[in-house]
């Protein structure tokens, strides 16, 4: 599993002080095809070819990877629609 | 056994299948079924966090919305597959093609297959690291075959997606 060497993305908000931050975390399967997934991470969160790769090694290789991180509610979007995918996708509270 | 792929503006088209393949291809959406396994369930429809109230309402406000979008998937699916072709008086040599405007469909449909059989199954990482069992002489090593099929047809799938 992961630890503080995960890869974190970041994205401003508008969040108060309230909004403690959220962690998009995907964790890994041995079912789910790797081209499936870097084809994922692209069309969810419109990253780049290089940088869905980068993640997707990531789950591959360390069992999980920190995809997103923001508030709340995109958050709980971007879950569902990884959900969608077939993707094994949590939320985290950030530290 | 041979099964020959060809792509087309138009989509993805699958020949020289045998009976076996056929069958296999007829499978998919009934292998997508999690009904009848509480691991495939639990692996279609995930929670969200550690807490289980969270999770409840995951399940009472999510898991309709996941249900309707894999049954939606499911139904198109099923309308494909309604399309085989025999091209000969042999039972060897029968013809499938998948529309190109249907391919995110295929992939969530063989996807949920995927993951249904390999939670029903309890598959390991090692199996699934390898191209597929060597023999056929159980439903395990079936279901295996069936997941590593359909990982291959994904494959095809993406490769034109460019995924």
């Amino acid at each position: 599993m992961g630890n503080g060497d995960t890869t974190v993305e970041k994205e401003s908000s508008t969040a108060t002080e309230l909004d403690i931050p959220w962690n998009v975390v995907v964790h890994n399967d041995p079912v789910n095809l790797m081209t499936y997934v870097t084809m994922v991470f692209q069309r969810v969160f419109g990253y780049s070819r290089e940088r869905a790769q980068k993640h997707m090694l990531e789950v591959h290789q360390r069992g999980r990877s920190i995809v997103w991180t923001g508030v709340r509610e995109p958050a709980e979007s971007y879950v569902e629609q990884l959900h969608g995918y077939l993707l094994l996708a949590t939320l985290e509270k950030a530290r | 056994m041979t099964v020959e792929v060809t792509r087309s503006r138009d989509g993805l088209r699958l020949a020289r299948l045998d009976l076996f393949f056929v069958e296999l291809l007829r499978q998919i959406p009934v292998s997508a079924d999690p009904a009848d396994s509480d691991a495939a369930r639990q692996r279609l429809y995930p929670g969200i966090t550690a807490d289980p109230q969270e999770n409840e309402e995951w399940r009472t406000y999510v898991h309709p919305e996941l249900a309707e979008l894999f049954s939606g998937a499911g139904g198109i699916v099923r309308e494909d597959l309604e399309t085989f072709e025999q091209l000969d008086d042999t039972n060897d040599n029968w013809a499938f093609e998948i529309p190109a405007d249907h391919f995110d469909q295929w992939l969530n449909v063989l996807n949920q297959a995927r993951l249904s059989l390999a939670a029903r199954f309890a598959f390991t990482e090692e199996e699934m690291a390898q191209s597929g069992p060597a023999t056929i002489e159980s439903t395990r090593d079936l279901s295996l075959f069936q997941v590593h099929f359909y990982g291959f047809l994904q494959e095809c799938l993406l490769q034109d997606i460019g995924g």
